[in-house]
């Protein structure tokens, strides 16, 4: 494919030329399965960071002879979605940017990155509010713990919510996270109100101190199963049976997720795992991720010695653009075997919260199917 | 099964979903509705009850016909027939997972025969013979669904449970003060059963009927689920049962902007072709359809049409 920057560099500098090359044009260019990142300045030097694990993941941008206009062009295969900055190099210092060419962002508890978007990918419909869904309401809950003290917990309940009916639960790990970037209450309303999952409670937990809890502690497990879930069952009505709790998590709340069902097997029916941090070694227990990683390593590294039928459904997700592709990927034929009902979805993604947003709806509704297609309203 | 008989002639109105209910006033007017209005919420299951913004608009009385609450006091009192009731739907359910698995066998074989790299004819040839099978297994599944119903109204027929013969009378009772019965959409199969069990629309005279979404959908004679872009599995539609009958080969399809790929010719194609010789209707907000003595008189709706192409806002 003769690429329009191709044709740009080829040809004429003039302010004509250059002008027609940003008109009616939307940055980065995608053109079939190539992407050209552009920017325009002067810099002694311009990098592309991104989070595509596979790729450099820095790579230098091109200036265009006698202009100021940057670039660089790499594969971007269909449906993709590549989170990215620009690093504007002047006399050795760097200085991160998103591109100012591209509106298209995505915001993280870092800040926000720029997006692009490979041929055919498109952001759900299903993730913006809308006025034909009723809202969901949230209250605080707050108790004292035994095990971490007092704690706070948001719980979601459905527009419809009747104290006389019976809800399953999900409690997702890094509520807030989801909340404020996976719009998950939008998407909780929409695919409530279309049926698409049964009306349900939702507790989004938290913690200040993710990496430990997460990784494979014994409190974290006993503050869900012995505090959390019999204090919500207290409180709201609550289906009290594991096909009714589900654990959800990305990243290490995915592996708070498995090893919280792991210690307590046949409590939570249901798990959504996304990008689980799921670290392991096949010989030794030295690991390349590092100290944050060990309790990980050891808690997977026994899982996939005695994997077990720990829930009933899993549904797994993972981005092949992150480095944990291959640990997720390794982990379905384990979990398949235990004869868990398994479903893994991966997408040409990174380890980001877009990513884990667009798998919400196929992830809730495989593992609490709603009766969309009986429900005409 | 209870059947509607042929005293049921009055004007039917079919509805797209609707947001703030104000078409069914107007519609009860249009169709000189000068009376009380009996009113079935039972797809709205638990909150049926829930009906004060539904009446306001409809500017006359109103009388919730409560079949919901009403089966479920049936089913409290006669745990023989509750319990032979819920083996029944435990079968039909049954039987409507294994005809989906059919479906998808042959789905799964349409598409592989339809990548292969062989002339047109004989593609088209298959087509059709993929169209066939559909076809056969959607009316093998209506004829297992009507014997199972049959089956059911022989061993526990209605008017022998005392419970459901009194609420039966008392409703009839109802419904004969009133001008007009209206439907609204919701749960299919909690409406349709109990629009069964409690034989509500029988008898009706030149009442007039006025029915949106699932309530539209349970008059017809064939009830067909559809959706498009389902969260996970095949977009295949299928058949849930018979329904009431009362509207002869038309496919009721609320809610098209949402559920149909109206853009995807091949798949609304080979749907007609499998409905034929039934109108497939899509019914947004605004769309009607206006049946007298069973003929539909006036239309306002999608049509979709045999070569694939949705006739948007299709008049009649």
């Amino acid at each position: 494919m003769n690429l329009a920057i191709n044709r740009f560099s080829s040809g004429p500098k003039t302010r004509q030329t250059v002008r027609d090359f940003f008109a009616g044009k939307r940055f980065p260019l995608v053109e079939g399965d190539t992407i050209t990142f552009v920017w325009r300045g002067d810099a002694h030097e311009v990098k592309l960071h991104h989070w595509v694990f596979g790729l450099e993941s820095a790579q230098h941008l091109t200036r265009v002879d006698g202009t100021n206009i940057w670039f660089h062009c790499m594969p971007l295969p269909p449906e993709s979605r590549v989170e990215y900055k620009f690093e504007i190099i002047h006399d050795g210092h760097g200085r991160w940017i998103q591109d100012p060419l591209n509106p298209h962002l995505a915001r993280d508890p870092y800040g926000a990155n720029s997006v692009a978007h490979g041929n055919g990918y498109t952001v759900p419909e299903w993730i913006h509010p809308d006025p034909a869904s009723p809202y969901g309401s949230y209250e605080i809950v707050e108790f004292s713990s035994a095990v971490f003290g007092q704690r706070q917990t948001k719980v979601y309940l459905p527009a419809r919510f009747r104290s006389t009916r019976q809800y399953p639960l999900l409690i997702v790990h890094d509520g807030d996270d989801y909340l404020n970037y996976t719009a998950l209450g939008a998407v909780l309303d929409n695919l409530m109100a279309r049926r698409e999952i049964p009306d349900m409670i939702v507790a989004f937990t938290n913690s200040a101190h993710r990496l430990v809890e997460y990784a494979n502690d014994e409190r974290h497990a006993r503050f869900l199963t012995e505090e959390l879930v019999p204090h919500l069952e207290s409180r709201y009505p609550l289906r009290a049976q594991p096909q009714s709790r589900c654990l959800m998590g990305a990243s290490f709340g995915a592996v708070a997720s498995l090893s919280t069902a792991r210690r307590y097997p046949g409590f939570y029916g249901r798990l959504l795992l996304q990008s689980g941090s799921f670290a392991f070694t096949d010989i030794g227990d030295r690991n390349r991720r590092g100290p944050l990683f060990d309790n990980v390593v050891s808690f997977m590294n026994q899982f996939r010695d005695q994997p077990a039928a720990i829930s009933e459904r899993v549904f797994v997700s993972c981005g092949t653009y992150e480095s944990l592709i291959y640990e997720n990927r390794s982990l379905i034929p384990l979990l398949e075997a235990t004869g868990m009902d398994v479903r893994f979805r991966e997408a040409r993604d990174g380890h980001n919260w877009e990513n884990w947003r667009d798998r919400l709806r196929e992830g809730l509704s495989w593992l609490f199917p709603g009766p969309f297609l009986l429900v005409y309203e | 099964m209870t059947a509607i008989n042929d005293e049921t002639t009055g004007p039917i109105v079919l509805l797209g979903p609707q947001t703030d209910f104000n078409e069914i006033g107007e519609m009860l007017d249009e169709v000189q509705a000068d009376g009380s209005v009996a009113l079935i919420t039972t797809g709205w299951q638990e909150n049926e009850s829930e009906d004060e913004a539904l009446i306001e608009k409809l500017r006359r009385p109103a009388i919730n016909l409560a079949l919901h609450a009403r089966s479920e006091r049936i089913y409290a009192q006669e745990s023989g027939y509750a319990k032979a009731r819920a083996a029944r739907q435990a079968r039909l359910q049954h039987l409507q997972r294994f005809y989906r698995m059919r479906l998808e066998a042959v789905d799964e074989a349409a598409r592989a025969i339809g990548v292969r790299h062989v002339d047109a004819e004989l593609l088209d040839e298959q087509h059709s013979i993929t169209v066939a099978q559909m076809c056969h297994l959607d009316n093998d599944h209506l004829q297992r669904c009507q014997t199972e119903w049959a089956a059911f109204d022989s061993q526990w027929p209605a008017a022998e449970q005392a419970s459901i013969a009194s609420e039966r009378a008392e409703l009839a009772e109802i419904v004969d003060r009133c001008a007009a019965v209206v439907i609204s959409g919701g749960h299919l199969t909690a409406l349709l059963n109990r629009l069964r069990l409690f034989n509500v629309l029988a008898n009706l005279g030149n009442k007039p009927i006025i029915a949106w979404s699932a309530g539209a959908m349970c008059l017809s004679d064939r009830i067909v689920l559809f959706h498009d872009s389902p969260p996970f599995g095949k977009n295949l539609a299928q058949m849930l049962d018979v329904g009431l009958g009362l509207i002869k080969n038309v496919v009721v399809m609320p809610d098209p902007s949402r559920r149909l790929r109206t853009h995807e010719s091949e798949g609304i194609s080979r749907f007609t072709q499998r409905m034929a010789p039934a109108e497939c209707l899509g019914m947004d907000i605004g769309a009607r359809l206006i049946f007298n003595q069973g003929r539909l008189q006036s239309a306002f709706a999608h049509r979709l049409l045999p070569n694939g192409q949705l006739q948007r806002g299709w008049r009649l």
